[in-house]
């Protein structure tokens, strides 16, 4: 691998005074327009309407600050942007490769929509209570996380992202609200503890935090054996909490059914994906090494999260606890090409964490509306709906078959890369898990269809109104993210040509350090 | 907790500590101090007050809900960042004027201006989460 190269790194100068393009301000722009835009919105708290219009206007700029950023990366490479003007591994970085800005990208699209669906879902009681402000800041803290380069900084938007997220689970007060929080927050802030613990041995091993230089320097202690490992493990173990990975998967279905619609549909959306953004940023850019010992174990937490979490959405009887199963289910996939390690299986990786983050947000925005309209979430109350709106049917059809992977809508392609990436290195079982979970997750959301939709309406309950003028917009939010999916799916060649950027990317450390060493290199390089 | 002594001396503590307070935000640049222990001081006094005389007094006083407070400290801190695109510099790199008044020379810095912006939000938060508490200690 290019990584087992030795760089050296020319240190004196200490800061560097090349001026930075302005385009290199994309790389902190998400991070500046949510926090200036969320600043803003506490102090509009009293004026609602005004705070409603500035947080879209903000949502709105950070999309268009992502999109900038992706393109920027794209086409240039990696973008990087060291605080303060100190030379990479004395300041914080923040370093934009395909990876991150790809992921950014994705959460900007997720978060302007759950930001419009709200617009009709979160009263203005819970507004007042600083839902706009604190979807800005979860979402500043989520697009830094993929976009920073220091190890230490992404525990920081860790942390913001995960108290931004605190605040948004528990508006409104209710007392099961209380207690998924309880749950959520708790198992999250043991795994945030292990996180920085295992940061803290990273430092006194390495004595840096800077990725890019933790990457250089991982080949040389390697043969040193050490506590490295241990650190490996410490990590894998942390982010798979946070992702969700069987068996530290209980969290997420007990907190997620809990808040609104629309903040369970950002959080399953954006939260879980962090978990396994860190994963493939540590085991891939940082201990590419360690990726090849643990890949085994990887694969089978993989595949046990795929079956584990689709068996679960069989047996839930409230459709947004069926979501959440299948969020987990979504993350096994995402471990199973980290896994695998290949091009191939990363790409798949890649492409499915994107087309989840966007379907997964959908599905949660459908669950909303078809649980306005039937008066309850409860499969066993359900039905009747078809009547009522077959354009909701269709819509609803729509992500099923996308998040089963069936054709032609975005689930499918990522799934191949990943079935074609298990059987090139001859894990026949991860290629059936795979497939095996799918047809398991087919299974769960056409018996979420079959009861909410065809099933005839049982006699005693409230009659299924139209959908009210207001409730239009939480349909033009979930229609957009359909759109993408449908998209993704019937033109895959771009989605595919960026995953497979990013996966080489990843399988290529040097080229992250190179760029995030930029011009004080000397003798190391390509 | 509200005898007559307390009563009588809180306020007088808390523009002491409000403006000790100030003198340690604007100490902390190159020795101990800082906008985070400022705003913790600034916050108690504040504290300090709603114990002795209740909590709307505090709320009048401050005029601005604390929370209204944190956000402006927290755009000052990012507004702070944010200027050294103008001179082509990264992101929260500081910036320095000397000018000079009355004879002195004044340092001033975009590092001030983010410290500041990190008193404000400290200050709000702190005295947002003291204030509440306060309130249901009375029901």
């Amino acid at each position: 691998m290019a990584s087992a190269k030795k760089s050296d790194v020319n240190l004196e100068n200490a800061m560097v005074m090349a001026d930075p393009a302005l385009a290199d301000w994309l790389v902190a722009a998400p991070l500046i327009l949510g926090f200036i835009f969320g600043a803003i919105c506490l102090m509009q708290r009293k004026n609602v309407l005004l705070q409603t219009r500035i947080a879209l206007f903000g949502l709105l700029l950070m999309l268009i600050a992502d999109i900038g950023l992706f393109i920027n990366v794209w086409q240039n490479g990696t973008v990087v942007m060291t605080m303060g003007r100190w030379l990479p591994p004395f300041g914080i970085t923040f370093a934009a490769d395909m990876l991150g800005a790809t992921f950014a990208l994705v959460a900007g699209i997720v978060g302007l929509a759950g930001g419009i669906y709200a617009l009709s879902d979160v009263d203005s009681t819970s507004r007042r209570y600083g839902f706009y402000p604190f979807l800005l800041l979860m979402l500043a803290g989520v697009t830094t996380a993929f976009l920073t380069g220091d190890i230490f900084n992404l525990y920081v938007w860790f942390e913001v992202l995960l108290i931004s997220s605190f605040g948004l689970i528990v508006l409104g007060s209710e007392r099961r609200q209380l207690d998924g929080a309880i749950k959520y927050a708790f198992l999250n802030l043991v795994a945030t503890t292990l996180f920085l613990i295992g940061v803290a041995y990273l430092y006194g091993v390495f004595g840096t935090l800077n990725m890019a230089d933790i990457a250089r320097k991982a080949p040389a202690l390697q043969e040193a054996e050490g506590p490295h490992f241990a650190i490996a493990i410490m990590f894998l173990f942390a982010f798979a909490m946070k992702a969700a990975a069987f068996p530290l998967n209980a969290w997420l279905p007990a907190s997620y059914h809990t808040p609104r619609i629309a903040v369970s549909a950002v959080f399953a959306g954006l939260l879980t994906k962090v978990g396994v953004y860190a994963l493939l940023r540590i085991f891939l850019t940082m201990f590419p090494a360690d990726r090849d010992e643990l890949g085994a174990v990887i694969a089978i937490i993989a595949a046990l999260t795929m079956l584990v979490g689709a068996l679960g959405a069989l047996a839930q009887t409230d459709i947004r606890r069926v979501l959440g199963y299948l969020v987990i289910s979504g993350i096994g996939l995402m471990l199973a090409g980290l896994a695998l390690g290949s091009e191939t299986g990363i790409s798949g990786s890649i492409f499915y964490a994107a087309h989840s983050m966007i379907v997964m947000t959908a599905l949660y925005l459908l669950a909303g509306i078809i649980g306005r309209l039937m008066g309850t979430f409860d499969l066993h109350k359900a039905g009747g709906l078809y009547q009522a709106s077959p354009w909701l049917g269709a819509l609803c059809l729509v992500l099923a078959f996308s998040v089963s992977g069936l054709p032609p809508f975005s689930g499918l392609w990522p799934k191949v890369l990943l079935v074609k990436g298990s059987i090139d290195v001859g894990a026949w079982w991860l290629a059936a898990a795979i497939i095996v979970s799918g047809f398991l997750t087919t299974i769960a959301m056409v018996r979420v269809f079959s009861f909410s939709f065809w099933r005839t309406r049982a006699e005693g309950l409230v009659e299924i109104g139209p959908i009210s003028r207001e409730g239009r917009i939480k349909l033009y939010a979930a229609l957009g993210l359909t759109a993408l999916t449908v998209i993704a799916g019937v033109y895959p060649e771009p989605f595919i040509q960026v995953s497979d950027r990013v996966a080489f990317e990843l399988t290529h450390p040097q080229t992250y350090i190179d760029a995030v060493f930029g011009g004080n290199q000397e003798g190391g390089g390509q | 907790m509200r005898t007559l002594i307390f009563r009588t001396v809180a306020p007088y503590f808390t523009s002491l500590m409000l403006i000790y307070s100030v003198f340690v935000l604007l100490r902390g640049h190159n020795e101990p101090g800082g906008g985070f222990i400022g705003g913790l001081i600034a916050a108690s006094a504040l504290a300090i007050y709603g114990v002795a005389c209740g909590v709307s007094p505090v709320r009048r006083a401050i005029r601005f809900h604390p929370m209204a407070i944190a956000g402006f400290g927290l755009f000052m801190a990012a507004i702070a960042g944010v200027m050294s695109i103008f001179v082509d510099v990264p992101f929260l790199t500081g910036l320095w004027i000397y000018p000079k008044v009355f004879g002195v020379e004044l340092k001033l810095s975009t590092t001030l201006i983010f410290d500041i912006g990190v008193y404000l939000v400290v200050l709000g938060s702190i005295t947002s989460t003291a204030l509440a508490l306060e309130e249901r200690e009375r029901d």
